[in-house]
């Protein structure tokens, strides 16, 4: 596509130095993905190398590229987007179209070097997010309404987006906070869990602040699960994983070791793609883990390297966690000048057996689609982050057509557990379906908000109790975010697991439990979740983009108008059951559940 | 050389082959169809090299751009000839079996070092040495060009030298690497397959030939000449002579598109009878004596068309043509049953049966073949033949099929013709855009909108030293005209060479500009390389 008709905007200096330092910054480990210099080079005015390879070789750049240019200046100028497209050959319309994709990049000067994301979303709404929006907007502030910024346990929550300067998020956030954030003066609270170190088994470290260098991981027996992967054959390693019977903990519950051993049994180039793009509203569990114990996740993807043969590594973490990244970024530099992450794994040390493995990271720019298994490949490789059709699927035709495994962050650091209890070990925790811990995220009207870990098989009441019961009489849940559904108070007792949530007619999703009581206002919490999805929505599939748009108005006239539910219903059964039959991915599929389970309870239209 | 006459290879080689190489081509914009199968091939992992001055759109989807100065390709192919000999990559039993004079060209290019040919051409050495490694070590290799290698003064003679790399490294004859002359319309090889050349009858048949000439007067019943007839740019020459008074003229406008245009339309306009026959009522028509509106060829006529490929393929009429316009095969029978009463009206398919009487090459392509079978690749001679994908595998027998071995030519380099010098020290090279055709006839009647009308294009650091920016109007004069042209600034374009169209000929003559030098081998006209000077127009504020 090396037809460039860039239009007469020209770069700033500021913007051709993003440009060029991210496409070469970007690459200081890539084992597969060389990306040298622009993808079109002169030599005087009589040679010029560029050709298809370069061009496809340099695609997955546009995304961080977007980025340095968006942090440098603040926006995606017209020059700065002719610059992108000249360095990188992709075409103007192509930039602006993934551009525009994005909540993160705007074509317009903000006017202000820092704009406000402030949370409105399910559970910060609970706790004054609006207000807070409408006192910093007053205060003449930029201010943009955001989705869920994962940090539903601290509400109300902001992320600041500056330029220039490091990216912060200010946690149960006033108007005062926000300003010391500006000022630098942001003084950062609170434990990162409510539980004790010794009730904890994933999270164990996330209390101590000297895992985050390795020396200080190290000594809190980090890397003992590789150490003991190693003296397995990958086939082994798979085979524990399988045993463990581990399933995906980002919500859809799939058997971790058949997907590994799918990959393993891929030819050529293969790719492990932690998804970290934790957006599903009330969910902020992988967060916790990233910010607290970043070497856990790197140690578990390095073991599922070794396993599956994969040279590759890649974290796709949401731009809104720029604390996440930051610590990330940090042990990822370090554990690649400690030799383990890069070429020969290992092998320098005492454990002698060597092999390649390194990790880049990504960072998302807003888009809750993302989070979506096959879009967050297409973001990745420099597209617009739509869906693919399945199948193929990714373990055959995953990341730049390769065989790919995608696990969650929590599902990955599991891993580590499975490594040091063996699998049959790590099985016997929890029920026969549902093993090992889990991670929930407890917000909305509750004591003691936070993630709580618990063994699979706890109920309801106990996971809430532990996290000091609920705060005034509670009315209904929301399980598993904007994507799950709204159960009531008879469930309970309910043990929280896999099994038997499905028959109780709802999903633990990504560990979403938030507690809505009497006062909550029903139509205004459920018309944002309709909005949520009508923003949110790719617009790929047809009945998903029309669908949640004339789902969103149909709860606006329920809520603003007092329109009678009885007339809405029969067609928001419609607009769910064709979503449902002809979306090609869970947004379209899940955008109906939580609206018309908060029907069914009785919490909307006229109960208040 | 091998007994040419068309593209060797199939589209389907191009999408397949290791290595492709576009010299003086850019197919992107002039030959779009072709072009497909070019990407198909580059998505399929072929490398891509693009030989040509300007970074043209073609260039642009190449692994590597070698901009080399205009005229310079035999020096180039020679070089290139020389690194593989010098560094042993050449295909010594290829070479041994298939080929003859071998010694005769090394020693003919023994002039072309790198250093020599990067002199010349104005290319870095290792571009040079890396182009010559890539043709010569790649599995299979396509070789194609087009008007950026024919139309020069030596342009039977560029061809030759590109020939010539292809026996040097075994990438002809066999599938996947061949030699492609990219054609310019969709029957550019019927015509030549029909026997609209002055030295070749029906099916590439030399007219010189006593037996062939014997077989056609057999069958067609009547006298032909021994002698070949003129090419375009002899039947101008002998009109300047006054040998030639009349002239029939069918799908052709040379009153825009012949070089030295001033000069050729004074010679049509003294013509005792100019005939023209055309869907349009060209500039060439204007000054007919009698103009016969035709159908079109695309939608109003049955008949067949050969692509670049060689595949002969049906074209059916779905409308009748306007007003009094007549079908060509029509005009032409009404004219013969005016000269032989009796002669009727043969319709296409009456008329192909019998061709294929005649032409060997075509002979088993029953209209009801090509019907069915969705056209068929010359040479097909029986009808139990399937066609042929590629030509010349005769080279890999183990008998040569009774023919004697390719021979290598010599080829030596001259410069164009039209020198630079201190008056004239830019050079102007030509070429389409993708969206116009040729002289505009065909193109100029629909909108686009990506046309941008006629411009001299020009270097950024030649614009900058004549303070000229886009939009400036500017007096481009050569050796034979001056003309008023917009400029446009062209970062494209190396530092000397100005590009131009012709295919607005009403508004911009540019071949007012262009030299009438031609190629006594081909006939065809230098199109690619006129000397120039631009002065900035001296525009009054008053």
């Amino acid at each position: 596509m090396p037809e460039i008709a860039v239009t007469a905007a020209e770069p700033s200096a500021e913007e051709v130095i993003a440009v060029a330092d991210a496409v070469v910054l970007q690459s200081p480990g890539q084992v597969t993905y060389e990306a040298a210099g622009p993808a079109l080079t002169f030599d005087g005015e009589r040679v010029a190398r560029a050709g298809q390879e370069r061009i496809t070789n340099r695609r997955h750049l546009l995304l961080p590229v977007l980025h340095a240019v968006r942090d440098a200046i603040g926006w995606i100028s017209e020059g700065g987007a002719n610059e992108i497209a000249r360095v990188l050959q992709v075409p103007p319309a192509e930039v602006f179209g993934v551009a525009s994709f994005y909540e993160l990049f705007t074509f317009e000067d903000p006017g202000a070097a820092d704009v406000l994301h402030v949370c409105d979303d399910t559970a910060c709404r609970l706790k004054g997010g609006n207000e807070l929006k409408d006192e910093l907007s007053a205060d003449g502030r930029v201010v943009h309404g955001s989705p869920c910024l994962g940090l539903c346990e601290q509400a109300p929550a902001v992320f600041v987006q500056r330029t220039g300067q490091q990216h912060v998020s200010v946690r149960t956030a006033t108007k005062a906070s926000v300003e010391a954030a500006l000022d630098g003066t942001m003084t950062v609270p609170v434990a990162p869990v409510p539980q004790p170190v010794e009730d904890l088994t994933l999270l164990r470290r996330v209390h101590d602040d000297a895992v985050q260098d390795h020396p200080g991981y190290v000594a809190t027996g980090g890397y003992e699960a590789l150490a003991k992967a190693v003296t397995m054959t990958p086939a082994e390693v798979i085979a524990h994983v399988g045993d463990a019977g581990l399933t995906g903990r980002g919500g859809a519950a799939f058997p971790t070791g058949f997907k590994w051993s799918a990959v393993a049994g891929e030819e050529g180039p293969r790719h492990l793609v932690v998804n970290a793009d934790e957006s599903e509203p009330g969910t902020f569990k992988d967060r916790v883990l990233m910010e607290h114990d970043p070497f856990s996740l790197i140690e578990a993807m390095t073991i599922g390297g070794y396993a599956m043969g994969a040279e590759q590594g890649w974290i796709y973490i949401r731009g809104e966690y720029p604390e996440a990244t930051r610590a990330l970024r940090s042990a990822i530099a370090e554990a690649r000048s400690v030799g383990m992450l890069g070429d020969d794994v290992g092998g320098h040390s005492s454990q002698g057996r060597g092999f390649a493995f390194d990790i880049e990271l990504r960072l998302g720019a807003g888009a809750y689609i993302c989070g979506e298994e096959t879009a967050l490949l297409n973001s990745i490789e420099g597209y617009r982050g739509e869906p693919r059709n399945k199948p193929p699927f990714p373990t055959t035709h995953g990341l730049f057509g390769q065989p790919t495994a995608i696990n969650n962050v929590e599902t990955m650091v599991n891993v580590n557990q499975i490594m040091l209890l063996g699998g049959e070990g790590y099985a016997a925790q929890g029920t026969e379906r549902s093993t090992g811990t889990k991670l929930f995220c407890l917000s909305g009207h509750v004591n003691a908000p936070g993630v709580y870990e618990v063994t699979y098989g706890a109920t309801l009441r106990e996971v809430i109790d532990l996290a000091g019961g609920v705060d005034g009489e509670l009315k209904s849940i929301l399980m598993g975010g904007a994507a799950g559904s709204f159960i009531g108070p008879d469930m309970l007792d309910v043990p929280l697991t896999i099994e038997a949530s499905r028959e109780n007619g709802f999903s633990l999703g990504s560990g979403v439990i938030m507690l809505l009581n009497d006062t909550t206002d029903f139509d205004g919490f459920v018309a944002r979740i309709a909005q949520f999805f009508r923003d949110e929505s790719c617009g790929q599939c047809v009945p998903c983009r029309v669908g949640t748009v004339r789902q969103s108005e149909s709860l606006l006239r329920i809520r603003e108008k007092g329109a009678p539910i009885e007339g809405e219903r029969a067609m928001l059964d419609d607009f769910a059951l064709v979503m449902k039959d002809a979306s090609i991915c869970g947004l379209g599929h899940t955008a109906s559940g939580a609206i018309l389970s908060a029907i069914d309870l009785g919490l909307i239209g006229g109960a208040s | 050389m091998f007994g040419a006459g068309g593209g060797t290879s199939s589209y389907e080689e191009i999408e397949t082959t290791d290595l492709i190489i576009m010299w003086g081509t850019n197919a992107r914009e002039a030959h779009p169809i072709f072009f497909h199968h070019v990407l198909k091939g580059i998505r399929n992992g072929a490398k891509m090299y693009s030989v040509d001055p300007r970074r043209s759109q073609t260039a642009k989807f190449a692994d590597l751009w070698l901009g080399l100065t205009v005229g310079t390709d035999i020096a180039l192919a020679n070089g290139i000839g020389k690194y593989i000999v010098d560094n042993d990559l050449q295909n010594h039993e290829f070479i041994a079996h298939s080929t003859q004079n071998i010694d005769t060209y090394i020693e003919s290019i023994q002039e072309w070092t790198l250093a020599r040919t990067s002199e010349v051409t104005g290319l870095p050495e290792y571009a040079i040495a890396e182009l010559a490694e890539a043709y010569a070590t790649a599995e299979s290799a396509q070789l194609c060009w087009t008007l950026g290698i024919t139309e020069h003064h030596t342009g039977a003679e560029n061809v030759m030298a590109l020939c010539n790399l292809s026996l040097l490294t075994g990438h002809v004859g066999k599938y996947g690497s061949g030699l492609v002359p990219v054609r310019g319309q969709n029957n550019v090889q019927g015509g030549g397959d029909m026997g609209a050349l002055p030295n070749k009858l029906t099916g590439f048949q030399d007219v010189a030939n006593d037996e062939i000439r014997a077989k056609f007067e057999a069958a067609w019943d009547c006298t032909i000449p021994a002698t070949p007839g003129k090419h375009l740019t002899l039947m101008f020459e002998a009109m300047e002579k006054g040998e030639l008074t009349t002239v029939f003229c069918i799908g052709e406008n040379p009153a825009d598109s012949e070089a030295d245009i001033n000069h050729a339309r004074a010679l049509l306009k003294g013509l005792d009878l100019l005939v023209v026959q055309d869907i349009f009522l060209t500039r060439t028509a204007e000054l007919a004596d009698v103009v016969l509106p035709a159908s079109a060829g695309w939608a109003e006529t049955d008949g067949t068309v050969t692509n670049s490929e060689r595949r002969v393929q049906l074209c059916r009429k779905a409308l009748d043509p306007p007003g009094e316009a007549k079908d060509d095969l029509e005009i032409i029978n009404m004219i013969a049953d005016r000269m032989a009463p009796g002669w009727g009206n043969p319709g296409p398919e009456e008329m192909w049966e019998e061709l294929r009487t005649i032409s060997p090459m075509h002979g088993g392509m029953s209209w009801k073949r090509l019907d069915e079978e969705g056209g068929l690749q010359w040479p097909c001679p029986t009808e139990d033949h399937p066609g042929s994908l590629f030509l010349h595998g005769w080279l890999w027998a183990d008998d040569l099929e009774g023919r004697d071995p390719a021979p290598f030519t010599v080829n030596l380099w001259r410069p164009h013709m039209d020198e630079l010098t201190a008056e004239y020290p830019l050079l102007m090279t030509t070429g389409r855009v993708l969206d116009s055709y040729n002289t505009g006839v065909q193109s100029d009647g629909y909108n686009s909108p990506i046309r941008s009308g006629e411009a001299l294009d020009m270097a950024p650091a030649d614009a900058e030293r004549l303070g000229l920016v886009t939009g400036s109007r500017a007096e481009v004069s050569s050796r034979r005209a001056t003309i008023d042209m917009t400029i446009r600034v062209q970062p494209d374009l190396p530092t000397g060479l100005c590009f131009t169209t012709y295919h607005f000929a009403d508004t911009t003559d540019t071949n007012q500009l262009t030299i009438e030098a031609w190629d006594k081998k081909s006939g065809t006209a230098e199109f690619k390389a006129t000397a120039i000077s631009v002065k900035p127009k001296v525009t009054s504020n008053a």
